[in-house]
Protein backbone atom coordinates (compact mmCIF):
# COMPACT_ATOMS: atom_id res chain seq x y z
CA UNK A 1 0.00 0.00 0.00
CA UNK A 2 1.42 3.52 -0.94
CA UNK A 3 1.70 6.11 1.70
CA UNK A 4 -1.26 8.08 0.13
CA UNK A 5 -4.70 7.55 0.93
CA UNK A 6 -6.74 10.19 -1.26
CA UNK A 7 -5.32 12.06 -4.25
CA UNK A 8 -7.72 14.94 -5.83
CA UNK A 9 -6.34 16.28 -8.51
CA UNK A 10 -7.93 19.59 -10.12
CA UNK A 11 -11.67 18.21 -9.69
CA UNK A 12 -14.06 20.21 -10.83
CA UNK A 13 -18.16 19.43 -10.29
CA UNK A 14 -21.14 21.25 -11.45
CA UNK A 15 -24.53 20.51 -11.05
CA UNK A 16 -26.32 23.14 -13.82
CA UNK A 17 -24.74 25.51 -14.46
CA UNK A 18 -23.80 26.05 -10.50
CA UNK A 19 -20.31 24.74 -9.68
CA UNK A 20 -20.12 23.26 -6.63
CA UNK A 21 -16.39 21.97 -6.48
CA UNK A 22 -13.72 23.71 -8.48
CA UNK A 23 -10.66 22.87 -8.92
CA UNK A 24 -9.96 21.00 -6.30
CA UNK A 25 -6.24 19.30 -5.14
CA UNK A 26 -5.00 17.97 -2.32
CA UNK A 27 -3.21 14.69 -0.75
CA UNK A 28 -4.36 12.37 2.16
CA UNK A 29 -1.17 10.82 3.63
CA UNK A 30 -1.90 7.22 4.80
CA UNK A 31 -2.87 7.52 8.71
CA UNK A 32 -3.69 11.28 8.93
CA UNK A 33 -6.57 12.78 9.87
CA UNK A 34 -7.35 15.34 6.92
CA UNK A 35 -10.53 17.55 7.54
CA UNK A 36 -12.19 19.66 4.97
CA UNK A 37 -13.82 22.85 6.48
CA UNK A 38 -16.46 25.30 5.10
CA UNK A 39 -19.42 26.74 5.58
CA UNK A 40 -23.00 24.76 4.54
CA UNK A 41 -23.20 24.66 0.42
CA UNK A 42 -19.31 24.74 0.41
CA UNK A 43 -19.34 21.57 -1.34
CA UNK A 44 -18.18 19.28 1.38
CA UNK A 45 -20.35 16.06 1.06
CA UNK A 46 -19.98 16.82 -2.86
CA UNK A 47 -16.16 15.66 -2.47
CA UNK A 48 -17.79 13.17 -0.21
CA UNK A 49 -19.36 11.73 -2.53
CA UNK A 50 -17.22 11.47 -5.06
CA UNK A 51 -14.05 9.90 -3.29
CA UNK A 52 -16.70 6.96 -2.88
CA UNK A 53 -17.24 7.20 -6.80
CA UNK A 54 -20.96 7.74 -5.98
CA UNK A 55 -20.80 11.18 -7.83
CA UNK A 56 -18.56 11.10 -11.13
CA UNK A 57 -16.52 14.70 -11.64
CA UNK A 58 -17.22 16.52 -14.26
CA UNK A 59 -13.10 17.30 -14.61
CA UNK A 60 -10.31 15.89 -12.92
CA UNK A 61 -8.80 13.08 -11.60
CA UNK A 62 -9.24 11.15 -7.50
CA UNK A 63 -7.56 8.21 -6.95
CA UNK A 64 -8.09 6.40 -3.60
CA UNK A 65 -6.27 3.67 -1.96
CA UNK A 66 -4.08 3.52 -5.42
CA UNK A 67 -6.92 2.60 -7.65
CA UNK A 68 -8.82 5.51 -10.14
CA UNK A 69 -12.45 6.40 -8.59
CA UNK A 70 -15.06 5.97 -10.22
CA UNK A 71 -13.56 3.91 -12.44
CA UNK A 72 -12.04 1.41 -9.82
CA UNK A 73 -14.40 2.70 -6.70
CA UNK A 74 -15.99 -0.66 -5.83
CA UNK A 75 -12.86 -2.00 -5.19
CA UNK A 76 -11.23 0.97 -3.31
CA UNK A 77 -14.86 0.76 -0.99
CA UNK A 78 -13.95 -2.47 0.02
CA UNK A 79 -11.27 -0.36 1.60
CA UNK A 80 -13.62 2.28 2.86
CA UNK A 81 -15.88 2.24 6.01
CA UNK A 82 -18.22 5.61 5.26
CA UNK A 83 -19.89 7.78 8.61
CA UNK A 84 -22.64 9.95 6.12
CA UNK A 85 -24.10 13.22 7.25
CA UNK A 86 -27.48 11.39 8.02
CA UNK A 87 -28.35 8.32 9.56
CA UNK A 88 -29.34 5.96 7.35
CA UNK A 89 -29.11 3.17 9.40
CA UNK A 90 -31.68 0.33 9.23
CA UNK A 91 -34.93 1.44 11.90
CA UNK A 92 -36.66 -2.05 11.23
CA UNK A 93 -33.52 -3.74 12.75
CA UNK A 94 -31.58 -4.07 15.94
CA UNK A 95 -28.12 -2.88 16.60
CA UNK A 96 -27.14 -6.46 16.05
CA UNK A 97 -29.00 -7.04 12.76
CA UNK A 98 -27.53 -3.88 11.25
CA UNK A 99 -23.85 -4.93 11.87
CA UNK A 100 -24.95 -8.50 10.56
CA UNK A 101 -26.88 -7.07 7.79
CA UNK A 102 -23.99 -4.98 6.74
CA UNK A 103 -21.33 -7.32 6.99
CA UNK A 104 -22.97 -9.43 4.02
CA UNK A 105 -23.25 -6.41 1.46
CA UNK A 106 -19.32 -6.91 2.01
CA UNK A 107 -19.55 -10.20 1.11
CA UNK A 108 -18.55 -11.18 4.51
CA UNK A 109 -20.03 -14.65 6.03
CA UNK A 110 -22.26 -14.31 8.91
CA UNK A 111 -19.87 -16.54 11.20
CA UNK A 112 -17.19 -14.24 10.50
CA UNK A 113 -20.04 -11.54 10.86
CA UNK A 114 -20.95 -12.58 14.42
CA UNK A 115 -17.62 -12.78 14.96
CA UNK A 116 -16.73 -9.39 14.97
CA UNK A 117 -19.49 -7.90 15.98
CA UNK A 118 -19.20 -8.03 20.04
CA UNK A 119 -15.73 -6.02 19.30
CA UNK A 120 -17.53 -3.27 17.68
CA UNK A 121 -20.44 -3.13 19.71
CA UNK A 122 -17.53 -2.55 22.59
CA UNK A 123 -15.47 0.07 20.59
CA UNK A 124 -18.88 1.73 19.99
CA UNK A 125 -20.00 1.27 23.62
CA UNK A 126 -23.40 -0.63 22.92
CA UNK A 127 -22.54 -3.65 24.52
CA UNK A 128 -26.25 -3.53 27.00
CA UNK A 129 -27.95 -1.88 23.87
CA UNK A 130 -26.84 -5.01 21.26
CA UNK A 131 -30.70 -6.62 21.03
CA UNK A 132 -32.48 -3.03 21.18
CA UNK A 133 -34.13 -1.87 18.21
CA UNK A 134 -32.07 1.56 16.49
CA UNK A 135 -36.06 3.54 16.81
CA UNK A 136 -34.93 3.47 20.62
CA UNK A 137 -31.47 4.46 20.41
CA UNK A 138 -30.58 8.39 21.58
CA UNK A 139 -28.79 10.28 18.36
CA UNK A 140 -25.16 9.67 19.88
CA UNK A 141 -25.95 6.33 20.01
CA UNK A 142 -27.35 6.07 16.45
CA UNK A 143 -23.79 8.22 15.85
CA UNK A 144 -21.88 5.41 17.50
CA UNK A 145 -23.93 2.30 15.38
CA UNK A 146 -23.11 4.17 12.28
CA UNK A 147 -19.10 4.19 13.23
CA UNK A 148 -19.32 0.68 14.34
CA UNK A 149 -21.17 -0.41 10.91
CA UNK A 150 -18.39 1.78 9.13
CA UNK A 151 -15.60 -0.35 10.62
CA UNK A 152 -17.21 -3.84 9.91
CA UNK A 153 -15.13 -4.52 7.14
CA UNK A 154 -12.25 -3.54 8.63
CA UNK A 155 -11.49 -0.44 6.40
CA UNK A 156 -7.79 1.81 5.54
CA UNK A 157 -9.92 5.04 5.27
CA UNK A 158 -13.04 6.38 6.96
CA UNK A 159 -15.00 9.43 5.09
CA UNK A 160 -16.85 11.01 7.42
CA UNK A 161 -19.42 13.43 6.53
CA UNK A 162 -19.92 15.71 9.64
CA UNK A 163 -19.69 13.26 11.93
CA UNK A 164 -20.76 14.92 15.38
CA UNK A 165 -23.13 17.43 14.21
CA UNK A 166 -27.06 17.49 16.02
CA UNK A 167 -25.06 15.85 18.76
CA UNK A 168 -24.71 17.02 22.30
CA UNK A 169 -21.44 17.87 23.81
CA UNK A 170 -20.99 14.77 25.71
CA UNK A 171 -21.77 12.53 23.03
CA UNK A 172 -19.23 14.88 20.78
CA UNK A 173 -16.60 14.28 23.17
CA UNK A 174 -17.44 10.31 22.86
CA UNK A 175 -17.01 10.29 19.24
CA UNK A 176 -13.81 12.29 19.14
CA UNK A 177 -12.22 10.32 21.68
CA UNK A 178 -13.01 7.22 19.54
CA UNK A 179 -11.97 8.70 16.69
CA UNK A 180 -8.55 9.70 18.18
CA UNK A 181 -8.14 5.44 19.26
CA UNK A 182 -9.16 4.98 15.47
CA UNK A 183 -6.29 6.72 14.14
CA UNK A 184 -4.13 5.67 16.98
CA UNK A 185 -4.61 2.22 15.19
CA UNK A 186 -3.21 3.86 11.95
CA UNK A 187 -6.47 4.20 10.27
CA UNK A 188 -6.73 7.49 7.78
CA UNK A 189 -9.76 9.74 7.99
CA UNK A 190 -11.07 12.07 5.48
CA UNK A 191 -13.58 14.42 7.57
CA UNK A 192 -15.82 17.46 6.59
CA UNK A 193 -16.80 19.62 9.15
CA UNK A 194 -18.03 23.26 9.73
CA UNK A 195 -17.15 22.58 13.62
CA UNK A 196 -14.02 24.73 13.82
CA UNK A 197 -12.94 22.88 17.29
CA UNK A 198 -13.75 19.40 15.78
CA UNK A 199 -11.33 20.73 13.04
CA UNK A 200 -8.82 21.46 15.38
CA UNK A 201 -8.69 18.60 17.67
CA UNK A 202 -8.71 15.96 15.57
CA UNK A 203 -6.93 16.73 12.28
CA UNK A 204 -3.72 16.63 11.44
CA UNK A 205 -4.01 18.85 8.32
CA UNK A 206 -6.99 20.62 6.85
CA UNK A 207 -8.32 22.39 3.71
CA UNK A 208 -10.70 25.67 3.76
CA UNK A 209 -13.45 25.56 1.53
CA UNK A 210 -15.14 28.57 -0.02
CA UNK A 211 -17.01 28.14 -2.72
CA UNK A 212 -15.80 24.56 -3.79
CA UNK A 213 -12.27 25.96 -3.66
CA UNK A 214 -8.97 25.29 -1.78
CA UNK A 215 -9.05 28.68 0.03
CA UNK A 216 -6.28 27.38 2.59
CA UNK A 217 -3.82 24.09 3.77
CA UNK A 218 -2.40 23.04 5.92
CA UNK A 219 -2.23 21.94 9.88
CA UNK A 220 -4.67 23.86 12.14
CA UNK A 221 -1.44 25.53 13.86
CA UNK A 222 0.27 26.46 10.93
CA UNK A 223 -2.77 27.94 9.32
CA UNK A 224 -3.72 29.96 12.26
CA UNK A 225 0.03 31.30 13.19
CA UNK A 226 -0.02 32.19 8.98
CA UNK A 227 -3.59 33.96 9.27
CA UNK A 228 -3.50 35.44 12.46
CA UNK A 229 -0.30 35.07 14.71
CA UNK A 230 -1.25 36.97 17.67
CA UNK A 231 -4.05 37.34 20.51
CA UNK A 232 -7.56 38.03 19.87
CA UNK A 233 -9.71 40.24 21.75
CA UNK A 234 -13.13 40.39 21.34
CA UNK A 235 -15.05 43.16 22.34
CA UNK A 236 -18.76 43.48 23.08
CA UNK A 237 -20.94 46.33 24.06
CA UNK A 238 -20.73 49.74 22.46
CA UNK A 239 -20.76 50.82 19.09
CA UNK A 240 -18.47 49.09 16.85
CA UNK A 241 -17.70 51.79 14.22
CA UNK A 242 -16.64 53.82 16.85
CA UNK A 243 -14.99 51.63 18.99
CA UNK A 244 -12.80 50.02 16.24
CA UNK A 245 -11.72 54.13 14.94
CA UNK A 246 -10.29 54.27 18.22
CA UNK A 247 -8.28 51.15 18.70
CA UNK A 248 -7.65 50.71 15.20
CA UNK A 249 -3.81 52.09 15.20
CA UNK A 250 -3.01 49.78 18.01
CA UNK A 251 -4.02 46.37 16.74
CA UNK A 252 -3.05 44.70 13.61
CA UNK A 253 -6.40 44.31 11.89
CA UNK A 254 -9.94 44.77 12.88
CA UNK A 255 -13.24 42.70 12.21
CA UNK A 256 -16.98 43.45 13.02
CA UNK A 257 -18.71 40.68 13.01
CA UNK A 258 -22.44 41.48 14.30
CA UNK A 259 -22.13 43.25 17.56
CA UNK A 260 -19.17 41.84 18.45
CA UNK A 261 -15.63 43.27 17.46
CA UNK A 262 -13.08 41.16 16.75
CA UNK A 263 -9.43 42.74 17.34
CA UNK A 264 -6.19 40.88 16.29
CA UNK A 265 -3.46 42.97 18.57
CA UNK A 266 0.06 41.56 19.17
CA UNK A 267 -0.21 43.71 21.79
CA UNK A 268 -3.43 43.37 23.68
CA UNK A 269 -2.42 45.75 26.98
CA UNK A 270 -2.74 48.59 24.33
CA UNK A 271 -5.80 48.10 23.17
CA UNK A 272 -6.64 47.55 27.21
CA UNK A 273 -5.57 50.96 28.18
CA UNK A 274 -7.45 52.55 24.96
CA UNK A 275 -10.81 51.47 26.43
CA UNK A 276 -9.68 51.67 30.21
CA UNK A 277 -12.55 53.39 32.11
CA UNK A 278 -15.43 53.05 29.66
CA UNK A 279 -18.88 52.04 30.68
CA UNK A 280 -20.55 48.83 29.50
CA UNK A 281 -17.43 47.40 27.45
CA UNK A 282 -17.01 43.56 28.01
CA UNK A 283 -13.16 42.15 26.92
CA UNK A 284 -12.65 38.87 26.04
CA UNK A 285 -8.87 38.41 25.73
CA UNK A 286 -7.99 34.59 24.09
CA UNK A 287 -5.58 32.55 21.97
CA UNK A 288 -6.70 32.35 18.11
CA UNK A 289 -8.28 29.81 16.52
CA UNK A 290 -9.73 28.29 13.26
CA UNK A 291 -12.74 30.08 13.79
CA UNK A 292 -10.77 33.39 13.17
CA UNK A 293 -8.69 32.39 10.76
CA UNK A 294 -12.27 31.00 8.70
CA UNK A 295 -13.47 34.37 9.27
CA UNK A 296 -10.28 35.80 8.30
CA UNK A 297 -9.89 33.92 4.61
CA UNK A 298 -13.86 34.50 3.88
CA UNK A 299 -14.12 37.86 4.89
CA UNK A 300 -17.09 38.46 6.54
CA UNK A 301 -17.39 42.56 7.11
CA UNK A 302 -13.61 42.12 7.38
CA UNK A 303 -12.55 46.10 7.94
CA UNK A 304 -8.45 46.94 7.17
CA UNK B 1 -21.12 7.62 -19.86
CA UNK B 2 -21.50 4.06 -20.99
CA UNK B 3 -18.37 2.69 -18.82
CA UNK B 4 -20.07 4.25 -15.66
CA UNK B 5 -23.41 2.27 -16.15
CA UNK B 6 -21.29 -0.89 -17.01
CA UNK B 7 -19.80 -0.41 -13.35
CA UNK B 8 -23.45 0.16 -12.01
CA UNK B 9 -24.85 -2.92 -13.37
CA UNK B 10 -24.44 -6.22 -11.01
CA UNK B 11 -20.59 -7.04 -10.13
CA UNK B 12 -21.66 -10.40 -10.29
CA UNK B 13 -24.33 -13.49 -9.97
CA UNK B 14 -24.23 -13.53 -5.98
CA UNK B 15 -23.96 -9.75 -4.38
CA UNK B 16 -27.77 -9.55 -4.93
CA UNK B 17 -28.30 -11.81 -2.49
CA UNK B 18 -27.35 -9.61 0.71
CA UNK B 19 -29.94 -7.30 -0.44
CA UNK B 20 -32.68 -10.56 -0.65
CA UNK B 21 -31.36 -11.76 2.81
CA UNK B 22 -31.99 -7.95 4.09
CA UNK B 23 -35.37 -7.87 3.01
CA UNK B 24 -36.03 -11.48 4.51
CA UNK B 25 -34.39 -10.81 7.47
CA UNK B 26 -37.43 -7.99 8.17
CA UNK B 27 -40.09 -10.08 6.82
CA UNK B 28 -39.47 -12.84 8.53
CA UNK B 29 -40.46 -10.52 11.83
CA UNK B 30 -44.08 -9.74 10.28
CA UNK B 31 -44.34 -12.80 7.73
CA UNK B 32 -47.82 -14.24 9.18
CA UNK B 33 -49.70 -10.59 9.00
CA UNK B 34 -48.29 -10.04 5.49
CA UNK B 35 -49.01 -13.27 4.31
CA UNK B 36 -52.46 -12.62 5.59
CA UNK B 37 -53.09 -9.41 3.82
CA UNK B 38 -51.39 -10.80 0.54
CA UNK B 39 -54.30 -13.49 0.91
CA UNK B 40 -57.65 -11.89 1.75
CA UNK B 41 -57.61 -9.83 -1.52
CA UNK B 42 -57.80 -12.28 -4.06
CA UNK B 43 -59.20 -15.32 -2.08
CA UNK B 44 -62.12 -12.66 -1.28
CA UNK B 45 -62.46 -11.81 -4.90
CA UNK B 46 -62.12 -15.24 -5.84
CA UNK B 47 -64.66 -16.68 -3.51
CA UNK B 48 -67.17 -13.72 -3.88
CA UNK B 49 -67.22 -13.56 -7.16
CA UNK B 50 -66.70 -16.52 -8.04
CA UNK B 51 -69.82 -17.81 -6.34
CA UNK B 52 -71.89 -14.83 -6.90
CA UNK B 53 -71.41 -14.43 -10.32
CA UNK B 54 -70.46 -17.52 -10.82
CA UNK B 55 -74.28 -18.86 -10.19
CA UNK B 56 -75.48 -16.49 -12.87
CA UNK B 57 -72.93 -16.68 -15.97
CA UNK B 58 -72.96 -20.31 -15.05
CA UNK B 59 -70.08 -22.13 -17.33
CA UNK B 60 -66.42 -20.44 -18.65
CA UNK B 61 -64.97 -21.84 -21.33
CA UNK B 62 -66.50 -25.05 -20.14
CA UNK B 63 -64.94 -24.85 -17.10
CA UNK B 64 -66.68 -23.58 -13.74
CA UNK B 65 -66.44 -19.91 -13.21
CA UNK B 66 -64.91 -19.70 -9.98
CA UNK B 67 -62.00 -22.17 -11.64
CA UNK B 68 -61.98 -20.10 -14.59
CA UNK B 69 -61.56 -17.35 -12.59
CA UNK B 70 -59.05 -19.02 -10.09
CA UNK B 71 -56.42 -19.14 -13.00
CA UNK B 72 -56.74 -15.58 -13.22
CA UNK B 73 -56.57 -14.86 -9.54
CA UNK B 74 -53.15 -16.90 -9.72
CA UNK B 75 -51.64 -14.58 -11.66
CA UNK B 76 -52.93 -11.21 -10.42
CA UNK B 77 -52.40 -12.35 -7.03
CA UNK B 78 -48.62 -12.58 -8.02
CA UNK B 79 -48.71 -9.52 -10.17
CA UNK B 80 -50.17 -7.35 -7.09
CA UNK B 81 -47.83 -8.76 -4.44
CA UNK B 82 -44.64 -8.03 -6.25
CA UNK B 83 -46.13 -4.27 -7.52
CA UNK B 84 -46.97 -3.50 -3.92
CA UNK B 85 -43.48 -4.91 -2.38
CA UNK B 86 -41.86 -2.32 -5.49
CA UNK B 87 -43.60 0.52 -5.21
CA UNK B 88 -44.74 0.73 -1.43
CA UNK B 89 -41.43 -1.02 0.05
CA UNK B 90 -38.68 -0.69 -2.08
CA UNK B 91 -38.94 3.20 -2.31
CA UNK B 92 -39.50 4.05 0.50
CA UNK B 93 -35.52 1.66 1.19
CA UNK B 94 -34.72 4.15 -1.36
CA UNK B 95 -36.06 7.48 -1.00
CA UNK B 96 -36.48 8.55 2.61
CA UNK B 97 -35.20 5.51 4.86
CA UNK B 98 -32.12 6.38 2.66
CA UNK B 99 -31.22 2.26 2.60
CA UNK B 100 -29.77 2.10 -0.81
CA UNK B 101 -27.17 5.08 -0.12
CA UNK B 102 -26.08 3.18 2.44
CA UNK B 103 -25.64 0.03 0.46
CA UNK B 104 -23.77 1.80 -1.75
CA UNK B 105 -21.26 2.80 0.69
CA UNK B 106 -20.17 -1.34 -0.04
CA UNK B 107 -18.54 -3.02 -2.78
CA UNK B 108 -22.43 -3.75 -3.82
CA UNK B 109 -23.55 -1.48 -7.15
CA UNK B 110 -26.58 -0.16 -8.00
CA UNK B 111 -27.26 -3.05 -9.98
CA UNK B 112 -26.65 -5.33 -7.03
CA UNK B 113 -29.40 -3.64 -5.05
CA UNK B 114 -31.53 -3.48 -7.75
CA UNK B 115 -31.72 -6.80 -8.78
CA UNK B 116 -31.51 -8.13 -5.36
CA UNK B 117 -34.93 -6.04 -4.64
CA UNK B 118 -36.40 -7.44 -7.80
CA UNK B 119 -35.56 -10.55 -6.87
CA UNK B 120 -37.25 -10.15 -3.08
CA UNK B 121 -40.43 -8.64 -4.69
CA UNK B 122 -40.93 -11.59 -7.21
CA UNK B 123 -40.32 -14.05 -3.82
CA UNK B 124 -43.78 -12.29 -2.89
CA UNK B 125 -45.12 -12.23 -5.66
CA UNK B 126 -44.42 -16.16 -5.76
CA UNK B 127 -45.68 -16.59 -2.43
CA UNK B 128 -48.80 -14.62 -3.03
CA UNK B 129 -49.64 -16.60 -6.24
CA UNK B 130 -48.57 -20.26 -5.02
CA UNK B 131 -51.02 -19.63 -2.04
CA UNK B 132 -54.05 -19.43 -4.20
CA UNK B 133 -52.70 -21.81 -6.47
CA UNK B 134 -53.16 -24.33 -3.12
CA UNK B 135 -56.06 -23.02 -2.04
CA UNK B 136 -58.00 -23.68 -5.93
CA UNK B 137 -56.20 -27.14 -5.41
CA UNK B 138 -57.45 -27.91 -2.01
CA UNK B 139 -61.14 -27.11 -3.42
CA UNK B 140 -60.71 -28.88 -6.37
CA UNK B 141 -60.25 -26.06 -9.33
CA UNK B 142 -57.07 -27.56 -10.11
CA UNK B 143 -55.06 -30.54 -10.04
CA UNK B 144 -52.23 -31.20 -8.08
CA UNK B 145 -49.90 -32.22 -10.37
CA UNK B 146 -50.20 -29.02 -12.71
CA UNK B 147 -48.62 -26.62 -9.53
CA UNK B 148 -45.32 -28.28 -11.24
CA UNK B 149 -45.56 -26.35 -14.07
CA UNK B 150 -47.54 -23.51 -12.11
CA UNK B 151 -45.73 -22.61 -10.04
CA UNK B 152 -42.61 -21.26 -12.28
CA UNK B 153 -45.12 -19.21 -14.03
CA UNK B 154 -45.74 -17.90 -10.63
CA UNK B 155 -42.50 -17.12 -10.32
CA UNK B 156 -42.15 -15.31 -13.74
CA UNK B 157 -44.81 -13.15 -13.27
CA UNK B 158 -43.74 -12.09 -10.01
CA UNK B 159 -40.29 -10.47 -11.84
CA UNK B 160 -41.57 -9.14 -14.60
CA UNK B 161 -44.34 -6.97 -12.56
CA UNK B 162 -41.46 -6.09 -10.17
CA UNK B 163 -39.13 -5.02 -12.71
CA UNK B 164 -42.04 -2.98 -14.14
CA UNK B 165 -43.31 -1.17 -11.05
CA UNK B 166 -38.98 -0.56 -10.54
CA UNK B 167 -39.26 1.75 -12.90
CA UNK B 168 -42.09 3.39 -11.67
CA UNK B 169 -40.44 3.71 -8.31
CA UNK B 170 -37.42 5.33 -10.12
CA UNK B 171 -39.60 7.73 -11.93
CA UNK B 172 -41.60 8.68 -8.86
CA UNK B 173 -41.84 11.83 -7.18
CA UNK B 174 -43.29 10.62 -3.82
CA UNK B 175 -46.22 8.08 -2.98
CA UNK B 176 -48.75 9.59 -4.46
CA UNK B 177 -47.93 9.04 -8.15
CA UNK B 178 -48.26 5.33 -7.46
CA UNK B 179 -52.01 5.79 -7.62
CA UNK B 180 -51.49 6.78 -11.59
CA UNK B 181 -49.98 3.40 -12.22
CA UNK B 182 -52.47 0.96 -10.20
CA UNK B 183 -55.72 3.02 -11.81
CA UNK B 184 -54.44 3.94 -15.09
CA UNK B 185 -52.05 0.73 -15.84
CA UNK B 186 -52.60 -2.10 -13.21
CA UNK B 187 -56.81 -2.13 -12.99
CA UNK B 188 -57.14 -1.54 -16.66
CA UNK B 189 -54.39 -4.60 -17.45
CA UNK B 190 -56.71 -7.17 -14.90
CA UNK B 191 -59.68 -6.95 -17.75
CA UNK B 192 -57.84 -6.57 -20.45
CA UNK B 193 -56.07 -9.84 -19.61
CA UNK B 194 -58.85 -11.97 -19.10
CA UNK B 195 -58.27 -12.78 -15.12
CA UNK B 196 -62.05 -11.86 -14.84
CA UNK B 197 -63.95 -13.05 -18.18
CA UNK B 198 -62.67 -14.36 -21.08
CA UNK B 199 -60.49 -11.89 -23.70
CA UNK B 200 -62.71 -12.91 -26.32
CA UNK B 201 -65.45 -10.91 -24.53
CA UNK B 202 -63.90 -7.52 -25.89
CA UNK B 203 -63.89 -5.77 -28.79
CA UNK B 204 -61.28 -6.36 -31.99
CA UNK B 205 -58.86 -3.43 -30.77
CA UNK B 206 -58.94 -4.92 -27.00
CA UNK B 207 -58.02 -8.07 -28.27
CA UNK B 208 -54.98 -7.21 -30.04
CA UNK B 209 -54.21 -5.25 -27.36
CA UNK B 210 -54.31 -7.81 -24.99
CA UNK B 211 -51.62 -9.82 -26.91
CA UNK B 212 -48.93 -7.66 -25.39
CA UNK B 213 -50.05 -7.31 -21.93
CA UNK B 214 -47.68 -9.05 -19.38
CA UNK B 215 -50.80 -10.39 -17.29
CA UNK B 216 -52.16 -11.65 -20.47
CA UNK B 217 -49.34 -14.06 -20.72
CA UNK B 218 -49.05 -15.07 -17.66
CA UNK B 219 -52.49 -16.29 -17.36
CA UNK B 220 -52.07 -17.82 -20.82
CA UNK B 221 -49.33 -20.43 -19.35
CA UNK B 222 -51.53 -20.48 -15.71
CA UNK B 223 -54.92 -21.37 -16.68
CA UNK B 224 -54.64 -24.48 -19.17
CA UNK B 225 -52.42 -25.94 -17.03
CA UNK B 226 -54.61 -25.08 -14.11
CA UNK B 227 -57.48 -26.54 -15.77
CA UNK B 228 -55.55 -29.45 -17.39
CA UNK B 229 -56.17 -27.90 -21.14
CA UNK B 230 -53.62 -28.31 -23.98
CA UNK B 231 -51.70 -25.15 -23.60
CA UNK B 232 -50.05 -23.29 -26.59
CA UNK B 233 -47.63 -21.07 -27.31
CA UNK B 234 -45.66 -21.22 -24.37
CA UNK B 235 -42.42 -20.38 -25.66
CA UNK B 236 -44.27 -16.75 -27.03
CA UNK B 237 -45.72 -16.44 -23.41
CA UNK B 238 -42.39 -17.18 -21.43
CA UNK B 239 -40.59 -15.02 -23.68
CA UNK B 240 -42.89 -11.98 -23.51
CA UNK B 241 -42.46 -12.62 -19.46
CA UNK B 242 -38.49 -12.38 -20.10
CA UNK B 243 -38.58 -9.46 -22.12
CA UNK B 244 -40.94 -7.65 -19.68
CA UNK B 245 -38.76 -8.83 -16.65
CA UNK B 246 -35.42 -7.53 -18.54
CA UNK B 247 -36.08 -4.98 -20.29
CA UNK B 248 -37.60 -2.61 -17.28
CA UNK B 249 -34.65 -3.70 -15.24
CA UNK B 250 -32.33 -1.84 -17.58
CA UNK B 251 -34.39 1.06 -17.92
CA UNK B 252 -35.10 1.58 -14.18
CA UNK B 253 -31.03 0.95 -14.16
CA UNK B 254 -30.64 3.97 -16.23
CA UNK B 255 -33.12 6.71 -14.54
CA UNK B 256 -32.06 5.37 -10.84
CA UNK B 257 -28.90 5.85 -11.68
CA UNK B 258 -29.73 9.49 -12.99
CA UNK B 259 -31.66 9.70 -9.94
CA UNK B 260 -29.29 8.28 -7.36
CA UNK B 261 -25.76 8.84 -8.80
CA UNK B 262 -25.75 12.24 -9.96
Amino acid sequence: MSNVAIDLNGVTKSFGNKVIVNELSFTVASGECFGLLGPNGAGKSTIARMVLGMTRPDAGKITVLGVPVPARARLAREGIGVVPQFDNLDLEFTVRENLLVFGRYFGMSTRKIKAVIPSLLEFARLESKADARVAELSGGMKRRLTLARALINDPLLLVMDEPTTGLDPHARHLIWERLRFLLARGKTIILTTHFMEEAERLCDRLCVLEHGRNIAEGSPHALIDEHIGCQVIEIFGGNPQELSSLIRPYVQRIEVSGETLFCYAPDPEQVRVQLHGRAGLRLLERPPNLEDVFLRLTGREMEK
Amino acid sequence: MGEDFAAALPANAWNWIAVWRRNYLSWKKIALASMLGNLADPLIYLFGLGTGLGMMVGRVEDASYVAFLAAGMVATSAMTASTFETIYAAYPRMHHQRIWEAILYTQLTLGDIVLGELAWAATKGFLAGTAIAIVAAVVGYAAWPSLLYVLPAIALTGFAFASLAMVVTALAPSYHYFVFYQSLVLTPMLFLSGAVFPVTQLSGPFQQAAHFLPLAHSIDLIRPEMLDRPAGGIALHIGALCLYAVLPFFLSMVLLRRRLMR
